[in-house]
């Protein structure tokens, strides 16, 4: 733990403008990821897993306004850095994959030119030499027959391949940094396995580091080595993955662990977590956003704002009564 | 493969020109008015009318005449007009090209115009560009062609002498035609070397079809910004941006190309939307095209020339659709291998 973080986000607070008010979609954020490691960031859908990873890659929409907290990537400011400085570091230095991959790619395109088009923006490939290295792209995450895919549209590809396409494409300029963002929903469960064995096996054989966004604690718990919990905009727990599946700390953690089913279990043991996300448009929002779900509430929880504790080594949670 | 895409589209247009040859053999006889009555002329009596109509075959019965009609079409005929006294197809082939001359100017002038339009607007939503685009679209959509041709005849020719006067594609008084090889002015005038003579077709050109093409205008803008803006939405476009790609590259080789099949489609449509509004442009500037040529036919019942029109204007619709689906082909992978 004493090399500096490759990502590390501090205290980020981002608020979306929109017609109704203002949606308080993160507050006061922080996580950070190392050199090789792989980062999980584990919610429920509007919990702000994908606004933070938009974040760092610099893709929100326009009305989103950063309000206050730092971000650093391998030392540099990612928020005072001049707009450039950011984007040319995009897909060379930092490339993030996304959900549904058929339609991330585009449609009237070869998947090879793609690629192509991604090394010759970064890299000192010239056009010529663009072809090869794609194709040895194509190769790396382990597509067959890559010189005739190609040429391959991603409506000849089946959605396993696309998302392989994709990675390549993300990792044709070996950047330090992965974010994928929920990169196995919609695929059928064997493709999943072999998705993300892919990126665990690159992530263990270079220097490169991480970050699976995914609801799923299960899928997380089976590749990731640290873990950050959101819940409505609020980073409620990061601690090792073993540490978190033994010992949750937070609450809404230990509900998640409660909830992730086994292979054994039935329907009918299936858990749920009861009530909903806090309507974050809300100018009165509960210091602690979790409160009106939790069933450890103290007299605390209203008064005073949650900071992050330590309860144990990289294990940090934000709750006044942690179990 | 190419090839035979194009044979099967030209085979599926066929059942619609069967149908065009029979609604407009239906449409010219119901035409109010009596053909034989006005060829025969107003000094001629109930048994010389009675003569010319049956001269026409214009007693017999309908599907005799269909017939008779079907039998000429065969043979490359379409009648004879009843009132320039030549062949339909003669007086088509003569006028033709001067109302593609002007539809092509006008769609050139409003492609121009408004894809850059609807691109910037749709990359700067709100911007000025946008307003701007927003409010030709609504003014190319409320005033109606003859209107704004009438204003425009009014404005630069009349008040301000700008314009030369609306005679028609080139003033015959001071200017020759050169002779035809395209029939299309501006290039037959260069052809010949007749530099005077281009100017002077560009400029009776330059209002008839910016009153046209800004007619064109409106559609292509709004289309253009909003398949751009979803273009610019979508997933692609934001795995182009993750991975880092310039922005010119997003904008044109990704977001515009995808934009650009909805762009095509609406091209097609708003082309035949110009030869219909070409009959009205052509009154007011008294161009010799197939659009004054119909006004006239129809004010004259002279069904033949209608009936010639029509279909002629229904095999261009039907070419121009097969253009369209191949230029999508050529766009889009998924149409070329019928996916």
């Amino acid at each position: 733990m004493s090399a500096p973080p490759l990502l590390d986000v501090d205290g980020l607070t981002l608020d979306f403008r929109t017609r109704a008010g203002r949606v308080k979609a993160l507050d006061d954020i922080s996580f950070s990821v190392q050199r090789g490691e792989i980062l999980g960031i584990v919610g429920e859908s509007g919990s702000g897993k994908s606004v933070s990873a938009y974040a760092v890659m610099d893709l929100l929409d326009g009305n989103a306004e950063i309000r206050g907290g730092t971000m650093h990537f391998g030392g540099a400011d990612l928020i005072e850095r001049d707009r450039a400085a950011v984007r040319s570091m995009r897909g060379r230095e930092i490339s993030m994959i996304f959900q549904s991959p058929r339609t991330a790619l585009n449609p009237i395109r070869s998947v090879g030119r793609q690629i192509a088009d991604v090394l010759v923006r970064h890299g000192p490939v010239p056009r010529r030499q663009a072809k090869e290295k794609a194709i040895a792209a194509l190769r790396k995450v382990r597509i067959p027959d890559p010189e005739r895919r190609y040429d391959a549209y991603p409506f000849e590809l089946s959605g396993g391949m696309c998302q392989r396409v994709m990675i390549a494409m993300a990792l044709a300029c070996e950047p330090m940094l992965l974010i994928a963002d929920e990169p196995t929903t919609g695929l059928d469960v064997t493709t999943q396995a072999v998705i993300l064995d892919l990126i665990r096996d690159l992530v263990d054989n270079s220097r490169m580091a991480a970050i699976l966004i995914t609801h799923d604690l299960g899928l997380a718990g089976e590749y990731c080595d640290r873990v950050a919990v959101m819940h409505a905009g609020h980073v409620v727990e990061t601690a090792p993955m073993a540490a978190l599946l033994g010992r949750p700390a937070h609450p809404y953690s230990a509900k998640l662990v409660a909830a992730t089913p086994s292979s054994a279990a039935s329907i009918d043991e299936l858990a749920s977590i009861p009530g909903n996300l806090p309507n974050l448009l809300r100018d009165d929002l509960p210091y602690c956003r979790f409160c009106d779900r939790c069933d450890r509430r103290v007299a605390r929880c209203d008064t005073e704002p949650t900071p992050m504790t330590a309860v144990g080594e990289d294990h940090l949670v934000r709750c006044w009564s942690p179990l | 493969m190419a090839y035979r895409a194009v044979l099967q589209r030209i085979a599926g247009a066929l059942p619609s020109l069967i149908g065009v040859v029979i609604v407009t053999f239906l449409l010219s006889r119901a035409l109010p008015g009596d053909p034989a009555a006005y060829f025969a002329g107003p000094a001629a009596n109930a048994a010389s009318v009675q003569q010319v109509r049956e001269s026409l075959g214009l007693d017999k019965s309908w599907p005799e005449q269909f017939w008779r009609y079907l039998s000429d079409l065969s043979h490359g005929s379409l009648g004879h007009s009843l009132t320039t006294g030549q062949s339909v197809v003669a007086d088509l082939v003569q006028r033709l090209p001067a109302s593609m001359e002007l539809t092509f100017c006008a769609l050139i002038f409003a492609i121009i115009v408004a894809v850059p339009l609807g691109v910037l607007a749709a990359a700067r939503p709100d911007s000025i560009v946008d307003h701007l685009c927003r409010a030709l679209v609504t003014m190319g959509a409320a005033f109606p062609t003859f209107f704004v041709a009438l204003l425009f005849v009014y404005v630069f020719y009349y008040v301000l002498g700008w314009a030369p006067q609306p005679v028609g594609r080139l003033d015959e008084i001071y200017y020759t035609f050169p002779s035809e090889v395209t029939g299309f002015l501006l290039i037959d005038t260069l052809i010949a070397g007749d530099f005077a003579a281009f100017r002077g077709a560009l400029a009776q050109l330059i209002l008839p079809t910016v009153s046209l093409g800004l007619f064109a205008l409106a559609p292509i803008a709004r289309m253009t910004r909003a398949a751009m803006l979803a273009a610019l939405g979508s997933d692609f476009v934001r795995t182009a941006r993750a991975n880092g790609l310039a922005a010119g590259t997003v904008l044109f080789t990704y977001a515009f190309r995808n934009a650009l099949l909805a762009v095509v489609n609406t091209l097609g449509m708003v082309f035949s939307f110009l030869l219909g509004s070409n009959v009205l442009i052509e009154q007011v500037f008294g161009w010799p095209g197939v659009g004054s040529y119909a006004v006239s036919a129809v004010i004259a019942s002279d069904y033949a020339s209608v009936q010639g029109f029509v279909l002629l204007m229904a095999v261009a619709y039907v070419l121009l659709n097969l253009v369209v689906d191949l230029v999508a082909g050529l766009i889009d992978p998924r149409v070329r291998f019928g996916g």
